[in-house]
């Protein structure tokens, strides 16, 4: 990572800006950037303990809990999208790209399945948004990871798209790699996040 | 700024545009992906808004003129003083030091670009866009935010008037905003400098300006993320009746300045370290020896990164902490005085039996480090959980603060500005307006901060708009300060303008200075080196040393001082 790399030189049809822009600055600039937005559910995770520890009254009037079963099949689903994500990835090495494209796909719809069943949790739920700091953490907590999955459908789709480009991967795979490395990234901090709501009584 | 592009005649056929030159300036209100560009364009907005956020402060000064407050209704007053401290931190200094590291770091490291240049680009066109969101706040009914630039709950929860768009909320949306861009600018500056440094330049032969903006943008990427979690939380308190820091909810108060403080005392070193590292570029040059003990002043800025970090508390000493918490902060707050000192040591030894050469640049530099000194000095004495109980909220923590943020940073900016100007436009600044840019700063800015921390000792609180007229006298030299420091403004913009437009040449070293970016026609051309990038040989600062900087010197030489 620490080599210096040597430049190219500009393309006739790109800009030159563009032309400098390698795969592998995007990876670096993934990671860098993943690094950042944990410490943000960081923040809120720490948050979230110090106000679960030191609320006076934690869960609202006429709240039992949470119910776990649907959200533990949500997380199934989620965390399994990651190992199709990566065999997705290992069909595009071999340059299957007809088996990237389905798997890729199949990852995107795990994805939308969990925001549609985040959806109805929500509905379901007999308290809102101030109800509380319990209301208030938790509609926090799993709206701004659910904003990370909608987020992530979109890249994949973003990506899916390209991949009908001809010539798209002449560069290496750099996008689809930073792009399934957001999502595993998402879902590790949904397995931290479902640990900590559902999971920590 | 637009006034002064708007009149520049074209030097240069478009078709081939140099990016500091000053033809073709419609180039900089386009989404323009060149490093140079947004550098110069970052510079330009907060340059102008430093304009707005001084005028706010001398409206200030003039309220504090007398005791009574008289000028101002306080409630405005507290608007005025809310929106002073988040104008010169989030639209002056982040971003003119984004500026001057968009225009530095890529061809001190020899790379054409930034690693993102369009997510770059993005970066900056966020700022005009949150800007003027703060700006705008000025005409709400409610008028602007008015709870401080801490903006601390449960002050800044209250909506009076009962209106969705409020001063606060508006308030919030633009840190928010402004915490994204830096956030992009972060990742983009992080891995610039991992990846695309020339060939040959280890990190020990980087320069210490890049090292400096690295140890600051880890602090970016590491505490914005709490400030924006915090913000968001206060946000959705403010207007979506959440409770995260309502006691009555169950929330807890605290957390918001445990939030806030995480980054807003590491932001001070995200400003304070790039001028650690414009301080070790310039006396070097103006000393005409090499930086004293260079690999440590590097490593003391990654030190301060990570000190930095585990310091915040020293703000809440007098908010109810634990007694064990004040210890554990007094204790790390201290510590961060050893790499600082370090540094201050390495800058004086630099200079000590040095041929300094007093150029304009030169002097902010050696007046910056002289308040820097002084600003250092309170802070320790600030870091003391006795002392800061006593002062704690009074003038004396504004006269610290003031001697780090202005009398430091900013005069550590000016430095910069008059010291890589003719690199990146092609023309030198006047020396003699120069000179009196730094006389009536000097002059200004010690007569407006000194006699605070005298008025802070005595009892003076903060952020009040009537006092008891005992501190009358240190008010009315603050306040005759701040006026002077507003006429201060007067040459320095003269010469940016004059000097950009019809300067003299400046050629592409005229201060005689090593480093990659002197072996650059001044300006530097689109990508800087292109296909042509220099093997760096050695260490920075080889200033009286028989050793090339890089492989082939002369031949660089040469084709700079042709501009080819």
């Amino acid at each position: 990572m620490t080599t210096p790399s040597q430049v190219q030189s500009p393309s006739q049809a790109q800009s030159p800006s563009q032309a400098h822009s390698h795969g592998g600055h995007n990876l670096t600039g993934m990671v860098i950037f993943l690094c950042s937005e944990s410490v943000i559910f960081l923040a809120f995770f720490a948050g979230y303990a110090v106000f679960k520890l030191s609320a006076p009254q934690w869960l609202p009037d006429g709240v039992e809990g949470l119910e776990v079963r649907t959200p533990l099949i949500n997380t199934i689903i989620l965390v399994s999208s990651s190992f199709v994500a990566w065999f997705a990835e290992i069909q595009l090495q071999r340059r299957r790209l007809w088996a990237f494209r389905g798997l890729w796909l199949l990852t995107m719809a795990m994805g939308t399945y969990f925001v549609l069943g985040q959806a109805l949790e929500w509905q379901g739920l007999a308290f809102s948004l101030s109800d509380g700091v319990f209301g208030s953490c938790f509609y926090l907590l799993t709206g701004f990871h659910g904003l990370h999955v909608i987020t992530g459908v979109l890249l994949m789709a973003l990506m899916l798209a390209r991949s009908f480009r001809a010539g798209n991967y002449e560069g290496g795979e750099a996008g689809v790699a930073s792009v399934s490395l957001f999502w595993h990234f998402v879902d590790v901090i949904w397995i931290l996040l479902f640990l900590l709501i559902y999971v920590w009584r | 700024m637009s006034s002064s592009a708007s009149i520049t005649p074209p030097l240069r056929p478009a078709s081939h545009p140099l990016p500091g030159a000053p033809d073709n300036w419609r180039r900089f209100f386009t989404f323009n992906t060149d490093a140079k560009v947004i550098g110069i364009q970052y510079i330009a907005l907060a340059l102008f808004y430093l304009l707005v956020g001084g005028l706010l402060a001398m409206v200030i000064r003039g309220e504090l003129l007398t005791p009574e407050s008289d000028l101002v209704d306080p409630s405005v007053y507290n608007g005025l003083y809310t929106m002073h401290g988040t104008v010169m931190l989030f639209l002056f200094l982040f971003p003119i030091l984004n500026g001057l590291n968009n225009l530095l770091i890529p061809p001190m490291i020899g790379a054409p670009d930034m690693a993102f240049p369009k997510l770059n680009a993005l970066a900056f066109w966020l700022f005009p866009l949150f800007g003027t969101l703060l700006m705008l706040s000025f005409f709400l009914p409610g008028g602007p935010s008015s709870s401080g630039w801490w903006a601390y709950p449960p002050v800044s929860t209250q909506n009076p008037l009962g209106h969705f768009i409020n001063g606060q909320f508006v308030w919030i949306v633009a840190v928010a905003l402004s915490g994204v861009s830096s956030i992009l600018g972060a990742v983009n500056f992080v891995t610039t400098i991992l990846r695309m440094r020339a060939p040959g330049m280890g990190w020990f032969r980087m320069p210490i300006f890049c090292w400096t903006a690295l140890a600051a943008q880890i602090i970016q990427l590491v505490g914005l993320p709490v400030l924006t979690g915090g913000a968001v939380m206060l946000l959705f308190d403010l207007s979506f009746g959440t409770s995260f820091f309502q006691p009555e909810g169950g929330g807890d108060p605290m957390l918001y300045q445990h939030f806030f403080w995480f980054y807003s005392h590491p932001a001070v070193y995200v400003m304070a370290l790039p001028v650690f590292g414009i301080f070790s570029e310039l006396f070097p040059v103006y000393a005409r020896k090499p930086l004293f003990g260079y690999p440590l002043v590097a490593l003391a800025s990654l030190a301060i990164t990570v000190l930095s970090l585990i310091v915040w508390v020293h703000h809440m000493f007098y908010s109810g902490t634990p007694q064990w918490m004040r210890h554990l902060f007094m204790f790390t707050t201290m510590l961060i005085a050893v790499p600082t000192g370090i540094k201050v040591f390495a800058w004086i030894a630099t200079l000590w039996r040095g041929r300094l050469r007093l150029t304009t640049a030169m002097l902010f530099c050696l007046g910056g480090l002289v308040n820097f000194i002084f600003a250092g000095i309170t802070g320790v004495m600030l870091a003391t959980v006795p002392v800061d109980i006593h002062v704690g909220n009074t003038y004396f923590v504004v006269g610290h603060f003031h001697y780090v943020i202005f009398n430091t940073i900013t005069f550590g900016v000016y430095a910069a500005i008059y010291h890589w100007f003719p690199k990146f436009t092609g023309r030198l600044l006047y020396e003699g307006l120069g000179k009196l840019h730094f006389v009536l700063t000097f002059v200004g800015s010690t007569l407006n901060f000194l006699p605070m921390h005298w008025a802070g000792l005595m009892g003076m609180p903060r952020r009040v708009a009537s006092y008891d007229p005992e501190f009358a006298l240190a008010n009315v030299l603050a306040s005759l300060g701040a006026f002077l420091l507003g006429v201060a403004m007067i040459p320095f913009l003269l010469n940016l303008v004059s000097a950009w437009v019809r300067g003299e040449k400046a050629g592409p070293n005229p201060w005689n200075a090593i480093g990659l970016e002197w072996l650059l026609p001044s300006p530097p051309p689109l990508e800087n080196f292109e296909d042509d990038v220099p093997t760096v040989l050695s260490a920075p600062y080889g200033y009286g040393l028989d050793r090339p900087l890089v492989a082939d010197e002369e031949s660089y030489v040469r084709r700079a001082a042709q501009g080819a």
